[in-house]
């Protein structure tokens, strides 16, 4: 399928997100879309698939102009969307999967579950996958769910499928398999548009290369054209230097928090651990070696069996989140959008969640005072937007984790709690993030960061906590924290 | 924000064409008098709405607010026959009340009940209190002469009723809490991401429980007007009135789910649903038909409203 985008615009809030962009995809080819959070790539594969209306431009697609109202009359014509959140139901077959809402029906309306079992066994065997139709979704692993969408996109005859980060769950095993199926359907003859922040990737699979930069098409070249390095440039904008800045913090020598010997069954057992003032201490480990459940321990948002923490020296109780804040402890968890954000709110509304008691007197909020110290924080920490009245759902994965930074910067913590803070965050935005970070040490606040990056975790902590199967595995010194040092007690082969 | 202000509008709009309609049928309907009067009609079920509001943007919902009427309102009613002063009367109706809304947040908050069944059980409990209190039986010859008791439902200010009186200086001190306060910001945010909420280190549970306070205080306050315009109190006073209260909240453009909706709004659906009772009255139509034509302007104003989003 040939697509041909030509001078689309779109503003949302007053804020132009695509500015007259032209995007043209080849038939049978893969083509890689990237761009910084809130470049404009989601939006315009949104305008594409008909989810949202264009302000300008036309669609042609085959040489004929489209204009989609919903992303099924874009099914129809055999484009399909298959989302970074999979749209699989996990409480349903396979089979009954492949099938949501196109069941093959006899004339009495009855399902004809014969002939839907060939059509997907097919279907399947063109991807060289093979597991039972019987068995329920959602006891397939992400790499297989996703092979369901695959599949459900050839039972509609897709000539276009547009993946969204689709190897972000996917082991590397799975990865390949996924890259074999894509090379397989292109010489078939369908088209792919391919959207992930992974660069090794792009350049393993994909042919052609768009650049999307504040919603302005900067660049388009053949993948064997360009180099990682001219990507990056490209996306970002300007040289961004080194990926890490220097650690300039320095630690004092009193420790802030102590932990000693937390244990809460089947999670984490006998932790202990220090954090210095002014500190980084970094965490890391593999998934489920209990550093996210550890934090919320913490933090007063899990109960834990035994154990005790001390705050400068001091035992303190903390039972819950609203205790931790008044011992000066931020958390900016895993997830923003379900335990970091309202969505529906706006920046301003967001920040002043955690402490609005210094905003106002009596419980009635000081609106001039509200508006300058929330203008001051958006200023300090780059969020990029024109008004603190827009709701953050509007706004990108980089600006709605530095909501949260906001939010937890205006409770002026001794100690700041992060979880994973760059994940689906783009490159630049990362930078400013780890700047924050430094700067917060700089100052004095004790900070944890649990990361599953390693490269992130050994250039920004000052020590490096490795947790293996809730347990401690070692504490390691910066000279000390390399990849394989890390990851040889993360496995636990110490 | 666009949606919101069209939302808003729609239901304005309504209550202006359901307005034109009645008036071109009757033009009495426009009179002082009867305006008045509409407004009167309403007082009661606007304190209610006014407590749903609060209960409905956390995400929650409160059946027990007829119950608790009825309850408070009897308490009330009795004292009075006792020969205890009517501001003791009713502050005690106040408070019980007030109480009856803790006993909800408290189940709700610390018990772990769904807000739905909770109340739906302390509906049927306050209600069963009623009839033990009251034997069944009415309470009445409450005001045979002239009392703050019978100013509260039968007085007037510069011929303005007293209980349209009460319900707008309710109405006004509770916009501002909703706008301008913590309170009315954590409100807001625990209907949009309670999970969030609670991790920014927010108290939910008392914030919850104050709220239910609230809507059993209001429910308490809308039965003792009630109690002194009918003279009685009745154990069977407020069947339905969730439902009504339900009603005007949803109509005022709020979504059950909680996080989204302004009590202006509210006050609209209230006056909506008071205008189709008051016109079809003056219209003579059928008590029967009005439910009918009540529920279906329900559904109507809801179907717009996703037309419009």
């Amino acid at each position: 399928m040939k697509i041909e985008m030509k001078s689309i615009s779109k503003s949302f809030y007053g804020v132009q997100v695509l500015k007259k962009v032209d995007f043209t995809l080849e038939n049978a080819e893969i083509h890689a879309l990237m761009g910084e959070n809130g470049a404009g790539k989601s939006t315009l594969l949104k305008i594409l698939t008909g989810v949202y209306k264009r302000d300008e431009g036309t669609i042609l697609v085959d040489g004929v102009e489209k204009v989609y109202n919903h992303p099924i009359e874009a099914e129809k014509d055999g484009i399909v969307f298959i989302h970074q959140e999979l749209n699989i139901l996990p409480n349903l077959t396979v089979l009954e999967n492949l099938f949501l809402g196109k069941e093959i029906k006899n004339s009495l309306g009855v399902i004809n579950k014969k002939k839907m079992e060939e059509k997907a066994k097919t279907a399947l065997k063109t991807l060289n996958v093979n597991f039972p139709l019987d068995m329920l979704a959602g006891e397939l692993s992400v790499g297989k769910q996703q092979m369901i969408e695959i599949a459900k996109a050839l039972l509609v005859d897709a000539k276009l499928i547009i993946m969204d980060e689709p190897t972000a769950a996917l082991t590397e095993q799975e990865t390949s398999l996924l890259f074999n199926v894509i090379r397989d359907l292109q010489a078939k003859g369908v088209s792919f548009i391919y959207i992930s922040h992974r660069m090794e990737e792009i350049f393993e699979v994909c042919d052609v290369i768009s650049i999307l930069r504040d919603g302005v098409h900067v660049m388009n070249k053949k993948i064997s054209e360009t180099d990682f390095d001219e990507v990056v440039r490209s996306m970002v904008g300007r040289e961004i230097g080194d990926r890490f800045p220097k650690l300039t913090n320095t630690p004092e020598e009193n420790s802030r928090l102590e932990v000693e010997n937390l244990t809460k069954k089947g999670l984490f057992e006998n932790v202990s651990f220090y954090v210095k003032k002014g500190e980084i201490l970094g965490v890391s480990g593999l998934m489920g070696a209990g550093r996210t459940e550890l934090a919320h321990a913490i933090f007063g948002s899990l109960k834990y069996d035994s154990g005790t923490t001390k705050i400068n020296g001091e035992k303190v109780k903390i039972k819950s989140p609203i205790d931790a804040k008044n011992h000066g402890i931020a958390f900016i968890t895993e997830d923003r959008k379900s335990e970091g954000l309202i969505l529906d709110f706006s920046i301003e509304d967001n920040i002043l969640l955690a402490d609005a008691n210094h905003l106002s007197k009596f419980g009635v909020l000081k609106q001039s005072n509200i508006e300058k110290r929330v203008n001051e924080l958006i200023k300090k920490i780059n969020i990029k937007t024109n008004t603190s009245k827009q709701p953050v759902k509007s706004l990108s994965g980089g600006n709605q984790q530095k909501v949260v930074f906001a939010k937890w910067l205006q409770t002026k913590p001794d100690i700041l709690i992060l979880d994973e803070p760059t994940r689906g965050v783009d490159v630049g935005a990362k930078k400013e993030i780890y700047n924050i970070i430094i700067d917060l040490a700089s100052q004095g606040v004790s900070v944890i960061l649990i990361s599953s990056d390693l490269p992130e975790v050994i250039s920004l902590s000052n020590r490096v906590m490795v947790m293996h199967e809730g347990k401690i595995g070692g504490i390691l010194q910066k000279e000390d924290a390399t990849q394989e040092n890390i990851m040889k007690i993360a496995t636990g082969g110490n | 924000m666009k949606a919101l202000d069209i939302r808003k509008h729609g239901s304005l709009i309504g209550l202006l064409i359901l307005t034109i309609i009645i008036t071109s049928m009757n033009p009495n309907f426009l009179s002082t008098t009867n305006l008045l009067n509409v407004l009167l009609q309403v007082s009661v079920n606007a304190l209610i709405s006014f407590g749903m509001l609060f209960v409905i943007l956390t995400g929650g919902i409160d059946l027990s607010v007829g119950a608790i009427l009825a309850l408070s309102s009897a308490i009330t009613a009795d004292l009075i026959v006792q020969g205890y002063p009517p501001f003791v009367a009713m502050g005690a109706g106040l408070l019980c009340g007030a109480i009856f809304g803790v006993v909800n947040g408290l189940v709700i908050t610390k018990g772990k009940i769904q807000p739905f069944i909770a109340t739906l059980a302390t509906m049927t409990i306050f209600r069963g209190l009623t009839l033990v209190y009251t034997n069944g039986n009415p309470i009445s010859g409450l005001s045979p002469e002239e009392t703050v008791f019978s100013f509260v439902g039968k007085g007037d200010i510069l011929s303005i009723p007293v209980p349209v009186i009460i319900f707008l200086i309710v109405f006004t001190i509770l916009m501002f809490v909703l706008g301008k306060t913590t309170f009315g910001r954590y409100t807001y945010a625990i209907g949009g991401n309670e999970d969030a909420t609670k991790l920014a280190g927010i108290n939910v549970d008392r914030v919850k429980i104050m709220i239910y306070t609230l809507s059993g205080l209001l429910a308490a306050l809308a039965g003792i007007i009630l109690t002194s315009r009918l003279d009685s109190a009745q154990s069977t006073a407020g069947v339905g009135y969730e439902l009504d209260a339900i009603a005007a909240v949803v109509l005022g453009g709020t979504s059950l789910a909680g996080g989204r909706g302004r009590i202006t709004g509210t006050l609209i659906g209230i006056l909506i649903l008071g205008v189709i009772n008051n016109g079809l009255n003056m219209l003579d139509v059928s008590s029967f038909y009005q439910n009918v034509v009540k529920g279906s302007v329900i559904l109507l104003a809801i179907l717009l409203d996703r037309k419009d989003k």
